[in-house]
């Protein structure tokens, strides 16, 4: 049975590449070799890389041969001695938590408000959409126009400019992660508005009808027909939101680079590069933390996408 | 029949309609005052760039203009060496993208049209590449980089670190999952028969990527290519880490360099933070359909 699966396997096999010559098989061997060489050794040797060196210890000083192994050493240093670590671990938490129950709910709310039938959608989109293509960056420069304590629009309109009740946003360790959050929410309350809209276009319409002529009401409609149905793009949007908040870094680091009650996994990882001891194996240990983090979501993004290949 | 119900369907649709009449004046209601407050960040940003300074010490940032200038414009400009740091970005951008099409259409296509036992398996890396946190791969890409060794043309020290090139590769590499990840998706749902008669007509396989398979993927090309390009240009991080110098720097990573001059003149800071932002808004308000197909063909095919 397995033997003539095989043969009938290898014949069509043969049949589907007869039309191939061995310049076309030579042609294909490139297009794919040469991208894929790209990728993989820029993206999954330092990954792999950052595992390996994640047990050793070295300082980038002198060659190779001064990296010794140090077993999880690293993992038991960062989780005891290494201060930052536990802050940053819960400031991605809380970006996590925040983005997840509050920024995404609203962008999915959006785009429900915005699918029906509203006149001049276009320009809610617009305006809702238009901080995705602003850099995480220059996201941090606008918003000091707001927080700015003696000088933002903020502390202006709530009469909290003077040097005795100034409110410091970004300054106060207490205040600038969550006003960091507002800023990164209002880019990804956008994009996720947008990701969630073109699902809900592709929704048959005449699954609401039919909920709604059985005497649903459109709140009931939405959760037990039109969530269900997209199943779909809910992984896509969960994904996206847990990535997005592992990623962050750039708005924190022009702010104050990542310090202050602004610790994040992804700030301590480029301090151990930049900073003055450069650490490579300590750092590669909490890359692997990172990694380890958003293994959940890409493997859920993996079975998603391919657990039926067409 | 089917006269019937699409019939009562706009019956349902109008009864509906004039009932929600409050409700919808409610709901419009909401929506301007959302987008209002949206947009308000980037409009306070563009009034106070045009104010000058003088005058906002004077009565404040919160205040009515008397006058407006384009000086923050000129100063901005020229004092942060602006058109330098574009012209990085050009650099390191525009080729970047043209390879990242080019490449994940050809094994988009070699992926999508032939069956190989490792496809699958190809595939999956390139999507998980993708997700990737920067910071998960950046320490031992900065020791290769340090270690890698680049002739003259492309380096000016031998090395990939502190080079155009070296960042253009990154991007090439990473934005190569996206990119693929969107191409075969788009490229299997095209008919069979399309390449198979191309070939059975003894065309080549390149011939049949390039004149067959190329053209009929505009469409996800233009869209990829808006969305590359705004991503590329906004990248912060790349340049921050395996970059030295700052007169090499792309704009967005130069905004690191530029924090400190910027946040003690405000007015400067909301002008060079327009200036900056400007390319991608413009991008944005010239394509924003494809912007938004991009996203979409991302997510909700595969």
């Amino acid at each position: 049975m397995a033997a003539s699966t095989n043969a009938a396997g290898a014949a069509k096999r043969r049949r589907r590449f007869s039309l191939l010559t061995r310049r076309d098989k030579i042609t294909l061997a490139v297009l794919i070799g040469v991208p894929a060489v790209i990728h993989v050794t820029l993206v999954w040797v330092p990954t792999i890389c950052s595992i390996l060196l994640s047990l050793t210890s070295w300082n980038g000083i002198g060659g190779l041969e001064n990296i010794k192994y140090v077993g999880l050493d690293n993992y038991v240093n960062m989780a005891t001695v290494y201060p930052p670590f536990w802050p940053a671990l819960q400031h991605n938490l809380i970006w996590l938590v925040v983005f997840l129950f509050i920024a995404t709910p609203i962008g999915i709310f959006m785009a429900v408000l915005l699918d029906k039938n509203i006149r001049g959608t276009r320009f809610y989109q617009s305006a809702l959409f238009m901080p995705f293509v602003l850099s995480l960056a220059i996201i941090g420069f606008i918003w000091q126009l707001m927080y700015s304590p003696n000088e933002g629009f903020i502390n202006t309109v709530l009469g909290r400019n003077t040097e005795s009740n100034l409110i410091s946003w970004l300054g106060d360790r207490n205040l600038n992660l969550w006003a960091v959050l507002v800023a990164a929410s209002w880019r990804h309350i956008g994009y996720i508005m947008v990701i969630y809209l073109a699902g809900l276009k592709g929704v048959d319409s005449a699954l609401r009808e039919a909920a709604i002529i059985d005497g649903a009401s459109e709140t009931q409609t939405f959760l037990r027909v039109i969530l269900p149905v997209l199943r779909p793009i809910n992984i896509v949007v969960i994904v996206i939101t847990i990535i997005e908040s592992l990623r962050a870094f750039d708005i924190v680091y022009v702010i104050n680079k990542g310090t202050n009650g602004l610790e994040l996994l992804s700030v301590l990882v480029t301090q151990n590069i930049l900073g003055q001891g450069s650490r490579i194996g300590f750092g590669s240990a909490i890359a692997v933390v990172l990694l380890l983090i958003s293994l959940g979501p890409i493997l859920l993004f993996l079975t998603r996408s391919y657990e039926e290949p067409a | 029949m089917t006269a019937v119900i699409p019939d009562r369907m706009a019956r349902g649709e109008m009864v509906r309609r004039r009932r929600l009449r409050p409700k919808r004046i409610a709901l419009y209601a909401f929506l301007i005052a959302t987008a209002l407050l949206w947009l308000f960040p980037i409009l306070w940003a563009v009034y106070s760039s045009l104010r000058p300074y003088s005058e906002t010490q004077q009565f404040g940032y919160v205040s009515i203009a008397r006058s407006l200038t384009l000086d923050n414009y000129v100063n901005a400009w020229s004092e942060a060496q602006l058109p330098m740091r574009f012209l990085n970005t050009i650099i390191i951008v525009i080729p970047a993208l043209a390879i990242v099409l080019l490449l994940a259409s050809a094994i988009g296509y070699a992926l999508s049209r032939f069956s190989f036992r490792f496809n699958l398996f190809l595939l999956m890396l390139f999507t998980a590449g993708n997700l990737l946190p920067p910071q998960v791969i950046i320490t031992p890409l900065f020791r290769m980089y340090l270690a890698l060794p680049l002739p003259a043309p492309l380096s000016d020290n031998g090395t990939w670190y502190d080079q155009y090139f070296g960042i253009m590769a990154i991007h090439v590499a990473f934005q190569l999952g996206f990119a693929t990840f969107v191409l075969s998706n788009f490229m299997r749902t095209l008919p069979r028969e399309i390449t198979e008669a191309a070939l059975v007509d003894g065309a080549s396989v390149l011939r049949t990527f390039w004149q067959v398979i190329l053209p009929l993927s505009r469409v996800p090309l233009a869209a990829l290519s808006t969305l590359l390009f705004t991503w590329m240009y906004n990248d912060f991080y790349w340049a921050l880490v395996l970059m030295r110098s700052g007169d090499k720097r792309p704009i967005t990573s130069a905004l690191n360099d530029l924090q400190s001059m910027f946040f003690t003149d405000f007015n400067l800071l909301a002008a060079g933070s327009v200036i900056v932002a400007l390319p991608t808004l413009i991008v944005y308000l010239l394509l924003q359909r494809h912007f938004v197909r991009g996203l979409t063909l991302g997510s909700t095919t595969g």
